[in-house]
């Protein structure tokens, strides 16, 4: 169920508060957020749309703790994550945050199942469970008989579809994808599309930064940035509803 | 022209732009060169010595010595082929006492007129008078005791047959002598080589040579079977020498008769033998620097390969960036070439003037010949091996790394991806059931076998060095000879530092490069949910767990090593030493690796991985 179409308003995955972040001193500080204030609730797709360098990337990274912020609040699941210890912020990536890249990120000498099974192995799985779990997710993107080929040896697509398996090895609280489709081409984004679609069918919380509006189009609710801060939100019904969901959809 | 010119300024402005990395790489041949120029300088340091010592002092070609027994050695005067002869003279062992040191002297008694054969030459003071004692240069030296001094001497027991030890029994009150000089000799080598005239004292003690005249000598003797005789001659072909003392020698298998009636029989000694024994000193030092430089060169080889790699891991984009300008495959093989025959030049240099400078320090135990002290000489074929050695070191080390970047395709340099990593299937399945640390270690290690293999082997090299620097001085300690222990342990000690610290460094190396290669992987892990600690713990262990092979590994290296280096005398060192060798090689290199592990798996997460994209 997505959390617009729930009566009671459940507790947000994701809060931020007045969240800031600058690069650089003096006359080269930028700033990369800006005053962002957010909500993502359990179950919601949520799209972050805006031109190249306006801070999406950088808002993805400091939701997912990989960057701590210069000012500001940031919440995970009822905990605010932006004071935690580094070794704290990899516990919580483990339990709550899956990532997804624009450039796969898989590591070249493993083999699909072995990308998969990667994040249940640090999270302390035995090797068993870590393997059966990659095998499932691996069913689940529609690359079971691709599990032991290397990403040498996948199209962009094939490997997109194992990052994405892999950001749910351990069933995370929430999916953080970072231009998913950006590497690929129509086919193969066709392809990641139907599998974003089908884990928010599933009540799998999302937040992708895209510059593709047919992604967009996926989400429950679209804010646009410029220069770091939000400057519009647009809340989406699969194509029916909302500037952008009339314009594209999956059938296109 | 231009060509050169070009792969000139390109290699010129790299170690410009990397002054740190640079002169590590010369700090590491240097190492090797200087100990292999010092080895090959040490060759031939004392041969001439002798030489000049046996010219200035009429040196005897066969030194005839024996025990109570005059007349058995003045019959040799006779024998065909002997030109020339001095003595029989009397040699009574005495322990000899000065400023503080009580040592065991062979004192030989001596006309105050010069003598025709073996006319010892004095190089400070005078000649022996009644009353006065003349040392033996180096004996004196060690002593510390020179012209004017007293020293006080006691008759020993003397060896009842040659080769036999003396007893340290004194006998009688002693006498004190004035020194009246210090003097050279080719009849014998110089101390700390035991003083034998014609074996009249055993081998291993700390046996120095003194003359006094003839009166004084035998005033020191109590019995007159304490006495020994000793004859210089001359042959009319110096170089038969050897056969000359072979013919009247007893067969080598007769044991000596102590306590057997009869005097014991006359020994020959030839004056190669002689020469041979004042090598000894210099001799055993040049065999552990000869040894130590080829470990040296071999770790060399392994550090430049390390930091080649890391580099080329560093430096593939600008190999794309020079491609896609227009520079050939070879061009850019040629650049990396250069930087490294530069460096490897420089350090030859280096090596050389260090050896050079620092060869007085071993010389100078040679004290007891005529110049020792400047007998250092750098000549064509040293400078021409020790360049080859350090030109060799930077080839052999760089030649693969050059080739693969200039084959690389410039399209993926220019991406900076064309070092893929490697996959190691069986060790990546290990790993999925270890602890976290140890899986990303795995991993990390099986990326890139070759390092490994290079990390193993340094401290394999290493270890191998350090087994038999123990077993040297498991040798010493069992020998009796303080001064050429202490030269030895000099040389071992500094070998067994430059070889550590060189480890040390190449650990560093491969720390270093291992992070930057990985960092990809590290940042990655840490994105999925590794902790700083579990990623630095696995960047160190990559290292400790070749390590700890390398060290398992080296002790028998270094057992090997030592059969090989001397099958004669081979002393194991304790087995608390051997074994304490692997956890202690474990623990410094988990000590060296964790700070650079430490600062890579502390690097902001976001900036690697953003870093990959650019």
């Amino acid at each position: 169920m997505n959390a617009n179409e729930s009566p009671l308003r459940a507790e947000p995955v994701l809060r931020t508060r007045g969240l800031a972040m600058d690069y650089g001193q003096g006359a080269g500080r930028v700033h990369a957020l800006d005053g962002i204030e957010l909500e993502v609730t359990p179950g919601e797709a949520l799209a972050v749309m805006g031109p190249s360098g306006c801070g999406k990337s950088t808002l993805l990274h400091v939701l997912g703790g990989l960057e701590r912020p210069s000012a500001g609040e940031v919440w995970v699941a009822g905990r605010r994550i932006d004071g935690l210890s580094e070794k704290a912020l990899a516990r919580l990536r483990r339990r709550a945050v899956g990532f997804v890249f624009q450039a796969f990120h898989l590591m070249d000498e493993l083999t699909a199942v072995e990308n998969v099974e990667l994040p249940a192995l640090l999270a302390g799985r035995s090797s068993g469970a870590a393997r059966r779990r990659a095998a499932e997710l691996l069913e689940r993107v529609g690359l079971a008989e691709r599990a032991s080929h290397l990403p040498s040896a996948l199209s962009g697509g094939q490997r997109q579809r194992v990052a994405i398996a892999r950001a749910l090895s351990n069933e995370p609280l929430v999916v953080l994808a970072d231009e998913p489709t950006g590497n690929l081409d129509s086919v193969a984004t066709l392809d990641v599309l139907r599998l974003l679609d089908s884990l928010r069918s599933a009540g799998q919380t999302l937040l992708i930064v895209t510059h593709d509006e047919r992604v967009a189009a996926t989400a429950d609710r679209l804010i646009t940035m410029r220069d770091g801060a939000l400057v519009d939100e647009t809340r989406l019904t699969r194509g029916t509803s909302g500037s952008l969901g009339d314009l594209v959809g999956l059938e296109r | 022209m231009g060509r050169v010119v070009l792969v000139a300024r390109l290699a010129a402005r790299d170690l410009r732009r990397r002054p740190g990395e640079a002169a590590l790489l010369l700090l590491a041949i240097a190492a090797a060169t200087s100990t292999l120029t010092l080895g090959l300088v040490l060759r031939g340091v004392v041969s001439k010595p002798y030489q000049s010592t046996r010219e200035a002092t009429a040196g005897p070609d066969v030194v005839v010595g024996g025990i109570a027994d005059r007349a058995g050695v003045k019959a040799l005067t006779g024998a065909p082929g002997v030109v020339a002869h001095s003595g029989p003279y009397p040699v009574v062992a005495a322990a000899l006492a000065a400023n503080g040191h009580t040592v065991v002297a062979q004192t030989e008694g001596r006309d105050s007129a010069p003598a025709a054969v073996d006319q010892p030459k004095p190089i400070k003071g005078a000649w022996v008078q009644s009353g006065g004692v003349v040392l033996e240069a180096a004996f004196a030296e060690a002593l510390g005791v020179s012209p004017g001094d007293r020293v006080t001497m006691k008759a020993l027991d003397a060896p009842r047959a040659p080769g036999a030890k003396p007893s340290a029994r004194t006998r009688g009150p002693g006498r004190s002598f004035r020194v009246a000089g210090v003097a050279v000799t080719a009849a014998a080598p110089p101390y700390p080589e035991p003083a034998c005239l014609a074996n009249l004292c055993q081998g291993d003690a700390d046996t120095g040579l003194a003359w006094l005249t003839r009166a004084d000598a035998m005033s020191l003797a109590a019995d007159k079977q304490d006495v020994g005789y000793v004859q210089n001659l001359k042959l009319a072909d110096p170089s038969a020498a050897p056969s000359f003392a072979a013919r009247y020698n007893p067969p080598p298998d007769a044991s000596p008769r102590a306590g057997a009636s009869g005097p014991p029989p006359t020994i020959l000694q030839p004056w190669q033998d002689i020469r041979e024994a004042s090598a000894n000193l210099v001799k055993n030092q040049r065999r552990a620097l000869m040894t130590g430089a080829w470990l040296l060169a071999l770790l060399a080889v392994a550090s430049v390969a390390v930091l080649v790699g890391g580099r080329m891991a560093d430096q593939i984009r600008r190999v794309g960036l020079i491609k896609a300008v227009g520079g050939t495959p070879a061009l850019v093989a040629a650049v990396l070439l250069a930087e490294y025959v530069v460096v490897a030049l420089l350090a030859a240099a280096t090596g050389l003037a260090i050896g050079w400078l620092t060869a007085p320090l071993i010389t100078e135990a040679s004290a007891g010949l005529l110049g020792s002290a400047g007998a250092r000489t750098v000549t064509f074929s040293t400078v021409g091996i020790v360049t080859g050695v350090a030109l060799a070191v930077a080839v052999a080390a760089t030649s693969v790394p050059a080739i693969r970047a200039a084959r690389t395709s410039t399209v993926l340099a220019l991406a900076d991806a064309a070092r893929q990593p490697r996959r190691t299937g069986w060790l990546i399945a290990i790993s999925a059931r270890l602890p976290v640390p140890l899986l990303l270690a795995s991993r990390v290690a099986a990326r890139r076998p070759r390092r490994i293999g290079l990390a193993v082997a340094s401290i394999a090299i290493t270890v191998s060095g350090i087994v038999a620097a123990l077993s040297a001085h498991a040798d010493i300690a069992d020998g009796s000879n303080s001064v050429r222990a202490d030269r030895l342990n000099q040389v071992l000690l500094a070998l067994t530092i430059t070889l550590v610290a060189l480890a040390a460094v190449n650990a560093i190396f491969v720390t270093w490069a291992t992070a930057l290669d990985a960092r990809h992987a590290s940042a990655l892990s840490r994105a999925l949910g590794a902790t700083p600690q579990q990623v630095s713990a696995g960047l160190s262990a990559a290292q400790v767990l070749p390590a700890l092979a390398g060290a398992a590994l080296g002790i028998p290296g270094g057992l090997a090593l030592i059969a090989a280096v001397d099958p004669d005398s081979t002393t194991m060192p304790p087995l608390w030493q051997l074994l304490a060798v692997v956890p202690a090689t474990v623990l410094v290199v988990a000590a060296l690796t964790a700070i650079p592990a430490r600062v890579s798996a502390r690097r902001p997460v976001a900036e690697a991985l953003r870093s990959e994209l650019a």
